[in-house]
């Protein structure tokens, strides 16, 4: 038997929250992909909407090179507003 | 201690691995540049591959010291891999197997209320095996391929659920006692070192209690019944309450995978101190049932802070584990049966998937 492809499942909980990765299943297209995460997922009306993925179709990052990979921003310090000197006394800055 | 500590306690035990996962998430593992891998350039000698190999095992003890979360494409020691596989999969198949001896009662249960409520808990228990499978999934190993070595008899499931329920008062007393250890046993896997596991269980425990809370109902109100009612619920009790012990495996001597696992932070409690936790949790309840515990040696210790108590039929255990319990083959004639004949559903569904694909390349 051929396997069913595998099919990521993200879940928006309520209105205002971005959609977030709650597990995975196997069906065998995307309308039964999402009735069974509606099944699977939210069985006590965890969400308002349901996206899901074939999981074949998401580029990872490797983690062999998670370090090179993310290493650009490690020294730019001067991303954050933490790193800029506010002198005494100015408001709303 | 109070009755208010026994489920509500364990939901807070819930709660605070959930809320230390999402902490353990912000911190950094302090281990300077055990972790970094990319300054070799790929194309040097064999010393070079293993110094990373070592760097990368570094970086894995590191990750497990700092109790932060192993995720699924980090590198990690082999045994640690398939150690979890087994775990996992014994997991998802005890979900599944388990879904057996309750769904007996579906149709016999006394009211509709009682009928949707064992609906949705069996529902439930289909759903864990399922997060369960695709946690094992982020393994390497497929659902399938976990599917086909338990009808081959190859990889187990809890021995528990080779045990058959007689009368109703047995699903009662399943909910209580074998929900109650099962909720025991996966409280501390909630703080598992394995991201996909830890959060699997996490979404489990939350959805556990209530399976515990339906059966402790259910022998309350055969309780306060009438005597023939009464009497069917402590029978349940005597039957259910050693091998519920025995859910927690072999004692802490015997236990093959315990002190590996313990190192890896894949289990954090042995086999010993959780089912003292279970019998100390339970005498209270009993009591408030107005049923007793069918251990006559069962008394508290003042000096120990715990109940003494006598411990499960290891020998039993050992049995119904090699498949000579009570319903062994009747489970798994059940499961073979119910797979074979899913068979046709699974490739209708696959031919009709294939067919709106081949319909949709044909351009308009």
């Amino acid at each position: 038997m051929s396997s069913e492809p595998l099919w990521e499942v993200f879940v928006r909980p309520r209105r205002g929250l971005s959609h977030t990765h709650v597990g995975s299943l196997h069906a065998p297209d995307a309308a039964l992909a999402l009735r069974n995460a509606r099944d699977l997922y939210t069985r006590r009306q965890e969400g308002v909407s349901i996206w899901v993925v074939p999981a074949d179709a998401i580029t990872a990052s490797s983690p062999d090179e998670k370090d090179a990979f993310f290493d650009p921003a490690a020294d730019k310090v001067y991303r954050h507003p933490t790193f800029y000197h506010v002198p005494d006394g100015v408001p709303h800055l | 201690m109070h009755r208010d500590e026994g489920i509500g306690g364990l939901l807070g035990e819930v709660e605070a691995a959930e809320a230390d996962l999402r902490a353990a998430a912000e911190r950094r593992v302090g281990t300077g540049t055990a972790g970094r891998t990319g300054d070799g350039t790929g194309g040097e000698a064999s010393e070079a591959g293993e110094a990373d190999e070592a760097a990368l095992a570094a970086y894995f003890e590191a990750v497990v010291a700092a109790d932060q979360k192993v995720e699924p494409r980090d590198w990690m020691p082999e045994a640690y891999r398939t150690s979890l596989i087994r775990q996992i999969a014994q997991h998802a198949h005890s979900e599944i197997i388990g879904m057996q001896p309750e769904g007996n009662w579906i149709t016999r249960a006394p009211s509709l209320k009682r009928k949707a409520i064992l609906l949705a808990k069996v529902q439930d228990e289909a759903g864990h095996g399922l997060y369960l499978y695709a946690a094992a999934e982020t393994l390497g190993v497929t659902r399938d391929e976990l599917v086909d070595l338990l009808l081959a008899g190859r990889q187990k499931y809890s021995s528990i659920f080779n045990y058959p329920t007689l009368s109703w008062a047995d699903i009662g007393a399943i909910g209580w006692l074998v929900d109650g250890a099962a909720i025991v046993n996966q409280v501390p896997l909630c703080r598992c070192s394995y991201g996909p596991y830890a959060r699997a269980m996490i979404r489990i425990c939350k959805e556990e209690s209530f399976h515990q809370r339906q059966g402790y109902e259910i022998l309350y109100g055969l309780a306060r019944g009438t005597p023939a009612q009464r009497e069917m619920a402590q029978d349940a009790i005597d039957r259910w309450w050693y091998p519920s012990l025995a859910m927690f495996g072999p004692p802490d001597a015997e236990s093959t995978h315990s002190a590996r696992s313990l190192a890896w932070k894949i289990k954090r409690f042995s086999n010993d101190e959780l089912r003292q936790r279970f019998v100390d949790m339970c005498v209270p309840q009993a009591e408030a049932l107005g049923l007793t515990l069918p251990d006559p040696a069962l008394h508290w210790n003042a000096d120990r802070g715990a109940h003494d108590f006598t411990p499960p039929d290891y020998a039993e255990l050992m049995r119904v584990v090699g498949g000579d319990g009570p319903c062994n083959r009747e489970r798994m004639a059940h499961r073979r049966r119910a797979h074979a004949e899913g068979q046709w559903v699974r490739e209708a569904a696959a031919a009709h998937a294939a067919k709106r694909r081949d319909r949709e390349r044909v351009p308009a």
